[in-house]
């Protein structure tokens, strides 16, 4: 019993930071129909950035993450993604891979293949509770700052008024933009947006585990990825379920797969994806989409 | 109703239109002096929805001038033609569906030029449109076709367009809610807009409006007035070829 009240747990936790990445992927897919495989990128200089600041103030070591993830989300944009609004989904897609590895060899020649320690938050890699069952306070500020976050983020899209914008965009941006909604506006903030997120889910992948390798984005966006695929596209809200049923599931079987298994994690997990989409092929949520909601 | 607003006329001069090879529209001129509510009929596939989709920016015009007043508009994108002050009624309405009427109301309030007199449109609107006001908490989804066509209405004024451009308002509506659109657009003309009318019913266009545009492939071929809705039905059906 306790083990199972265990894993669910640390499904939760890894649940919510997966979520996170799936909502700073899947807003950028609301407001631009672009699928960004170099989300990752984004988390991975984010990591860095708090291994290099490890000793600053700690405050300012988080607001530095965050500025640079947010920095790099809009260069991207700026330098890459702004030219191909008009190109097929096909080609931006692969635009986004080849920014993705030619990120990571970046990632490779400043910071070197071996990673770097990102002990910034390691306060947090201690029990909290221990027993029957076990919880580090990462675990809990996983699930708080993942609820909090997605609350807040939930907020600004229902009351702000470039959140009303950016749904707007994201359900129809030739009508939002005769409304005068300014599209480079919303995309701008989408950016914004999906690089403080991502700067988060550094923070918080870092607390659990301080190792920053070249990978350590591509690894979860990879996941994240594949559960906003999962629970749909083109819906925020079901996408990041999907983002949270994937990293729950992974945490579940990290757990429950003995040391010897646990190298084939993300073959189950694929193979737990490639269940869902034959048995629902319109994703994990399709009938409740059914009705025409809005993706954003 | 208060205050008249001076209005705002609109120009289009030779404008050209293609979708990659096929020019739809060609050297079409036609001038919507301030508050004047001026109609544009045609056939099926006529450029109807070309031409006002050229004038917003939406697409973008090979050749030609677009005035709104005296300022030259062509070229800009959309939302800097909405925020110029021309506000799009656009076939099919286009609500946003998933979201409610208020929140619909609310993203026509954002291309205004100032915010000043909001609550007044507000309450001319909700007079006008009256599902406006009894639907506001409603999904836009959810609504009538009528009930849908006066919120895309409503959510248009509210930015205080100077040029009002609506395609084809009462298509698919019950001959009831076609008169009220076109009561509201006598209420929107005693305002100041000038209007831009997209209609298939073309004897209800022509008996209405300052000025009809017949318009077949691509081109305008006819201009008439309400002193012609006597004998322009045979006219016209030579046009529309039915
Ligand atoms: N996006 C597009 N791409 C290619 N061709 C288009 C596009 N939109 C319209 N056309 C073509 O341009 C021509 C004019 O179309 P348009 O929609 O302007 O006609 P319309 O007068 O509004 O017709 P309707 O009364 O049916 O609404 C048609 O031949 C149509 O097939
Ligand atoms: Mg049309």
């Amino acid at each position: 019993m306790s083990n199972v009240i265990q894993y669910i747990i640390d499904g939760i936790a890894l649940g919510a930071v997966y979520a996170l990445a799936a909502v700073g992927i899947a807003l950028i897919f609301g407001v631009l129909r672009l699928v960004n495989f170099a989300y990752g990128e984004l988390i991975t200089i984010a990591a860095y950035v708090l291994a290099v600041t490890s000793n600053w103030w700690l405050p300012l070591s988080l607001l530095a993450a965050v500025a640079s993830s947010v920095a790099l989300a809009v260069l991207t944009d700026r330098v890459a993604f702004k030219r191909l609004r008009e190109a097929p989904p096909a080609t931006t897609l692969v635009a986004t891979f080849a920014l993705s590895f030619a990120l990571e060899a970046v990632w490779r020649l400043v910071f070197g293949v071996n990673g770097r320690s990102a002990d910034v938050l390691g306060a947090l890699n201690t029990t909290a509770i221990s027993g029957a069952i076990d919880v580090r306070w990462v675990t809990i500020v996983e699930v708080v700052v993942g609820a909090a976050l997605l609350s807040a983020i939930a907020i600004f899209l229902r009351r702000s008024t470039i959140g009303l914008q950016m749904r707007a965009a994201a359900s129809d941006i030739r009508t939002a933009r005769t409304l005068g909604v300014r599209a480079d506006r919303v995309i701008l903030s989408a950016f914004v947006l999906s690089g403080v997120l991502a700067a988060v889910v550094a923070m918080l992948l870092t607390a659990g585990s301080p190792l920053v390798t070249p990978t350590l984005g591509l690894e979860v966006t990879t996941f994240a990825l594949v559960g906003v695929v999962v629970g749909g596209m083109d819906n925020l809200v079901t996408a990041t379920l999907g983002g949270f049923v994937v990293g729950f599931v992974n945490a579940v079987l990290g757990d429950a797969l003995g040391a010897d298994l646990r190298v084939f994690l993300s073959s189950f997990t694929y193979l737990a994806v490639i269940l869902v989409l034959l048995l629902r092929p319109g994703g994990l949520f399709a009938s409740r989409r059914a009705t025409g909601a809005e993706r954003v | 109703m208060s205050e008249v607003a001076t209005a705002v006329g609109l120009a289009v001069e030779g404008l050209e239109v293609a979708y990659g090879p096929v020019t739809v529209v060609r050297d079409l001129t036609l001038n919507v002096e301030p508050g004047e509510v001026v109609a544009l009929v045609g056939a099926n596939g006529a450029g109807k929805t070309t031409t006002l989709s050229a004038i917003m920016g939406l697409v973008p015009a090979k050749a030609g001038a677009i005035r709104l007043g005296d300022r030259s508009i062509a070229g800009f994108r959309p939302e800097r033609v909405a925020r110029a002050g021309i506000a799009l009624v656009p076939e099919g309405r286009h609500l946003f569906p998933a979201m409610t009427v208020e929140e619909n109301l609310k993203l026509g309030t954002i291309g205004r030029r100032s915010d000043d007199g909001l609550a007044e449109d507000r309450a001319w609107v909700e007079e006008l449109f009256p599902a406006v006001r009894d639907f506001s908490g409603r999904r836009a989804g959810d609504l009538s076709g009528g009930q849908q066509q006066q919120v895309a209405i409503a959510r248009a004024l509210l930015a205080r367009p100077d040029v009002l451009l609506l395609d084809e308002p009462s298509l698919g509506l019950a001959p009831k809610t076609v008169e009220s659109v076109f009561e509201a657009l006598t209420e929107i003309r005693r305002r100041g807009v000038t209007v831009l009318l997209v209609e298939q019913r073309a004897q209800l266009a022509i008996g209405f409006c300052d000025r009809t545009y017949v318009m077949a492939a691509g081109e305008l071929r006819l201009t008439l007035t309400p002193k012609d809705a006597g004998d322009s039905a045979r006219i016209v059906a030579a046009y529309f070829g039915s």
